[in-house]
């Protein structure tokens, strides 16, 4: 049976989004899709043991709990990247960090409870690789997020 | 403010929640109470508004979503609103922000893309760009995932 079969596409685009908030969440997920709760289990368990599924919980509005967050930019050279990324990487508030096709090649996202904690880390990152250039750019207006994928 | 039983359920959602027919009984009895009182709370976190999504995250590389772009670009200040809305209309745009430029860093607005490969990634963008009539901005395509983690608020 291929993963993404059309069973599995349906159970991924409904859990993405309306994961209920009741006792027995999978049975009435597998109610609306027409399955048994224990086919539902086992199908849910596979995807992510295949890592089709990162995690089921929440996601937080990072503000709303009083933290702050932003988006970096650093422009490191070839020979540092290892040492940058393993310096960045080791802070728990950098969440995503990805290397991209452009002069700032390293972005990352940074989450901490304010924001001077975030410019005192940047300042400790710089210290500690070399690396001068970090762009600190924090939202000031969200358009949209909305992190669902229809498959 | 945000009580510590709060704070417990919080950190507790951002781990994985169990594949089992009860979930949230196995999460309440982690921290000592019952399934009812963790609903509760979750419920009213949820109307608050402080959960953006509660629910399942997918590898979306895996699930044939291969190419993702952050697209930067640079909008006149008293056009921001306007655009960044046109944008955010978008199925293909999952996030659409403004951020302050930066010296050496002129872009303003910033959207990310993703499609199942580059060049409908190029597609997609010049089909925005038209749209809302923005000519200057800059593509950058992820070449490695470096980390993606979920935060861990309220740990210990």
């Amino acid at each position: 049976m291929p993963l993404l079969d059309e069973t599995n596409k349906k159970i991924l685009n409904t859990i993405q989004l309306d994961f209920p908030i009741d006792p027995r969440p999978f049975k009435k997920i597998a109610k609306k899709l027409d399955l048994s709760e224990d086919e539902l289990l086992d199908r849910i368990k596979t995807m992510k043991d295949e890592m089709l599924i990162r995690r089921i919980g929440g996601n937080f509005v990072p503000d709303r709990l009083g933290y702050h967050s932003t988006l970096c930019a650093a422009m490191v050279e070839q020979e540092k990247i290892d040492l940058f990324t393993q310096t960045v990487n080791s802070y728990s508030g950098v969440t995503h960090n990805y290397r991209r096709d452009h002069n700032f090649n390293i972005w990352f996202t940074f989450i901490a409870p304010s924001m001077e904690i975030i410019q005192k880390s940047l300042k400790e990152i710089s210290v500690k690789t070399g690396v001068k250039t970090i762009l600190n750019l924090p939202a000031t207006r969200v358009f949209k997020i909305s992190a669902n994928f229809k498959v | 403010m945000l009580t510590d039983l709060e704070k417990k359920i919080i950190a507790l959602l951002q781990t994985d929640i169990p594949v089992v027919k009860r979930p949230f009984l196995e999460m309440a009895e982690k921290i000592g109470i019952s399934e009812e009182r963790f609903l509760k709370v979750l419920n009213d976190l949820n109307d608050q508004g402080m959960i953006r999504r509660f629910g399942a995250t997918i590898k979306h590389q895996k699930s044939g979503f291969k190419a993702n772009a952050m697209v930067a670009w640079k909008v006149d200040e008293d056009r921001v609103e306007k655009t960044g809305n046109i944008m955010a209309t978008f199925r293909e745009i999952s996030h659409c922000y403004r951020r302050n430029p930066a010296p050496g860093w002129e872009y303003n607005v910033y959207t990310m893309v993703h499609a199942p490969d580059e060049k409908q990634c190029h597609a997609i963008i010049e089909k925005i760009s038209q749209a809302v009539g923005e000519k200057k901005y800059t593509l950058l395509f992820s070449r490695q995932e470096l980390k993606k983690t979920s935060m861990k608020y309220f740990e210990n």
